[in-house]
């Protein structure tokens, strides 16, 4: 029974931290919208590591949604947690490869030649970087734990909170993609 | 689950300990610490503000350097002051020592919980309040001294290091303490709501929650979601001032230079500051009104009247925080469409504010009223209320706001409304539950005089500066004596000084009886206010779990005060109802 409470404890903390970053993103997000009609604002093309990256992290998050299969199956989930860890190495590998081209066409995060255009751009894609390092350690802790073949259908808190918290920063990163793409 | 006793070292007991009894009393403390820093603050400009350019002995306790040769304060100290004092009581004081003191305090004791979701998370909660507090503490000796923008830290002055002394490194400090302060609120704020959610004892329905722990959840989800909007709002400023970013900044000339800055918007800092701003005075306000209400219902000896709209009235002052920040920028431009809009919003909050006080005047209508100190605080949290509230009714409305806009109007506002209610609410609190915090009563007489006293001096105080304001007397200058037409008000200052000395004065009682009595206090009984929440049910000696052996059960609401039928005038939640008795 305590453990059930605790579980579901757990649960309500990550969704209701979620609601805290939402409004962070939020705070940013509007802060963007308001900012862009008022003018002085250079238009460019969003590089394409992004459309990759994006694709990369959608595709991470349809994995995941197979590891419970696995689990019911009452195989190890280890593969399938491993390659999503490894398509979000590679989903941070193609953010840095976008910024490096941001760089290439002129957009600087500052400094004399930048435009708030490319500031929001960096500090967006950063802080939505520094969210998913998050991620990132959740996901290498429920990979050692698979590896050791721990996890039941029962008894898969991490997995359950780790998917959550991934299926959320892939959601967050499309919202934050067709915001800088299409407005 | 039944057994929490555990060997505990001095370290795990007093300092890393993850008991939320005790990390209540360090909120406390640490929070009484800071009012009191903020409190000599304000005392010290006070004296500046009633002598202008004038030695005063106060000025001994400032840093080197804060005072010109003459022995004057130094005008850019005064803006020091005054940021401080903002950021020290609003932040500090009213969120942290207030919530963090009652909601860790009184959230697991009313619903019936052995602790908190997370006693480690909820102890990391105050270690960053803890290191946030070092870092703001130290900024007040660096080179320049510390923020000097206002606790609203507008850019530019914010955003410039170069701007004036306080824009350097202190502001950096100001910026670096207040992520760590909202990270230590983010994590009290995300455990609170959990506990509640998940803790509550058998029988602890929603609808039978004391409104303390009410108007604690509703204040940590308010939180929760406009905290992190100043980040959001603190990071563009830390790109702005570190990395030369443009979102707040536009054609800066310093010394005849241009700036390489171009398009950003000072109103667009606004926005976002003010979208955690508007909700933080609730943040603050509704723990001191969950208090009063409890406080109230206990020394009245009725129920309280109109539970279920007490609820509602907060969730609806709640909701209506999120859209009505507009109204602290009725003058930066707005479309007088919008502010209309805002002035809308804002003056909807006087309807669940009204029924709040409605209720509390009913609860105390052709009541038993003991006065305990508490009870008094109480009492004075509902007038301040009133008080404040009605000057809000003013400030609220667009057409009427720009006549007193950033004059000492808004001051004698907020801090009447704001301060003194949530300020009151808290000594309600205190002198309340400092029985079950520290198995002692606190001194009556005493309390009695630091009430009046404390009532009769902050009224002095705050009250006047509406003629100021209404004078158009300007906020935040150093000095009133530089401007002819406010030469006849500076009677006034001196006036608003004497009481302000006064009052200081005054809190020493409330800080030697709150110390006397931890040690040499007479020994509390384990219900001294015959109240009816689950604390009081708890033995008079700390036990870190709450309660020896099985968690209570609750069978009824808070209020049952003088149930008709029943042989004493209270009934506490986890007395199992008499055959045939309905619930309230």
């Amino acid at each position: 029974m305590a453990t059930i409470v605790e579980n579901n404890a757990k649960k309500q903390l990550l969704w209701i931290g979620m609601g805290s970053i939402i409004m962070f993103f939020g705070g940013l997000t509007s802060a963007y919208i308001v900012r862009k009609p008022e003018g002085n604002w250079l238009e460019f093309v969003l590089p394409e590591y992004f459309t990759i990256s994006t694709i990369i992290i959608v595709f991470s998050s349809i994995v995941l949604f197979f590891v419970k299969g696995q689990l019911r199956k009452n195989n190890s989930a280890f593969q399938l947690v491993l390659s999503v860890l490894l398509l979000g190495l590679l989903f941070t590998f193609f953010q840095f490869k976008g910024w490096q081209q941001l760089i290439s066409q002129g957009i600087y995060l500052t400094g004399e030649g930048s435009n708030a255009s490319g500031s929001f751009l960096y500090v967006l894609t950063l802080a939505h970087l520094v969210h998913l390092l998050g991620g990132l350690v959740a996901l290498i802790y429920v990979t050692i734990q698979a590896k050791k073949n721990i996890f039941t259908t029962k008894d898969s808190l991490a997995i359950d909170l780790t998917s959550v918290y991934w299926h959320f920063l892939a959601l967050l990163w499309l919202f934050l993609y067709a915001l800088l793409n299409f407005y | 689950m039944s057994d929490h006793h555990h060997k505990e070292t001095f370290i795990t007991k007093y300092i890393f300990s993850t008991d939320h009894k005790m990390i209540a009393k360090q909120f406390l403390i640490t929070g009484m610490f800071m009012a009191l820093v903020g409190m000599l603050m304000s005392a010290v400009f006070r004296v500046q503000l009633a002598n202008p350019g004038e030695y005063s002995v106060l000025y001994n306790l400032l840093p080197g350097g804060w005072i010109s040769e003459d022995g004057a304060l130094n005008p850019d100290k005064y803006l020091a002051l005054v940021t401080m004092h903002g950021t020290i009581l609003v932040f500090w004081v009213l969120t942290a020592g207030l919530s963090g003191t009652f909601a860790n305090f009184l959230i697991p004791l009313q619903i019936g919980a052995r602790d908190m979701a997370s006693g480690f998370i909820n102890m990391l909660s105050y270690w960053f309040f803890f290191i946030a507090t070092v870092i703001l503490m130290s900024s007040i000796y660096v080179e320049g001294g510390p923020a000097s923008s206002g606790w609203t830290i507008y850019p530019p002055l914010s955003a410039l290091p170069e701007a004036i002394p306080g824009s350097g490194t202190g502001m950096t400090l100001w910026l670096l303490s207040i992520t760590l302060f909202v990270v230590g609120s983010l994590l009290g704020g995300l455990n609170y709501i959990v506990t509640i959610l998940n803790l509550r004892t058998k029988g602890m329905s929603m609808q039978r929650m004391p409104l303390t722990c009410w108007a604690l959840f509703v204040t940590a989800i308010l939180g929760v979601l406009s905290f992190p909007v100043l980040l959001s709002c603190g990071l563009l400023l830390l790109f702005d001032r570190s990395f030369g970013t443009s979102f707040y900044l536009s054609d800066i000339i310093i010394n005849g230079e241009a700036l390489h800055y171009a398009g950003g918007s000072p109103i667009l800092f606004e926005h976002l500051f003010w979208f955690l701003g508007h909700p933080e005075v609730y943040i603050i306000l509704l723990p001191a009104l969950g208090i009063v209400s409890e406080v109230i219902a206990v020394n009245s000896r009725k129920p309280i009247f109109g539970y279920k709209a007490m609820v509602g009235a907060i969730l609806l002052i709640a909701f209506l925080s999120f859209i009505v920040w507009g109204h602290h920028m009725f003058m930066t431009g707005m479309n007088p469409f919008l502010g209309s809009v805002f002035t809308f919003t804002t003056l909807l909050i006087a309807i669940p504010s009204a029924v709040k006080v409605f209720n509390w005047l009913a609860t105390l209508w052709r009541a038993n009223i003991r006065f305990t100190p508490a009870m008094l605080f109480a009492i004075g949290t509902v007038s301040a209320f009133i008080t404040g509230g009605l000057t809000g009714l003013i400030l609220g409305d667009s057409a009427l706001d720009i006549n007193v806009h950033d004059t000492y109007f808004v001051v004698g506002h907020f801090h009447i409304v704001m301060g003194l209610s949530a300020i009151y609410g808290m000594y309600a609190g205190v002198y309340h539950w400092f029985p079950k915090m520290y198995g002692k009563m606190m001194n009556k007489t005493l309390g009695y005089m630091h009430f009046w006293t404390t009532f009769i001096c902050a009224y002095g105080v705050f009250f006047p500066m509406h003629f100021l304001g209404l004078a158009g007397l300007p906020r935040r200058y150093y000095t009133n004596s530089s401007f002819p037409m406010f030469d006849g008000l500076s009677d006034i200052n001196e006036i608003i000084t004497f009481f302000a000395l006064a009052g200081a004065v005054a809190q020493a009682i409330f800080i030697f009886n709150f110390v006397y009595s931890i040690f040499k206090g007479t020994k509390a009984s384990k219900n001294p206010w015959k109240a009816n929440t689950l604390e009081w049910t708890t033995p008079v000696e700390r036990i870190h779990g709450n309660w020896p052996g099985e968690l209570p059960v609750v069978t009824r609401w808070a209020y049952d005060y003088s149930k008709p039928g029943a042989e004493e005038d209270y009934i506490p939640q986890n007395v199992p109802l008499k055959e045939g008795e309905e619930e309230h």
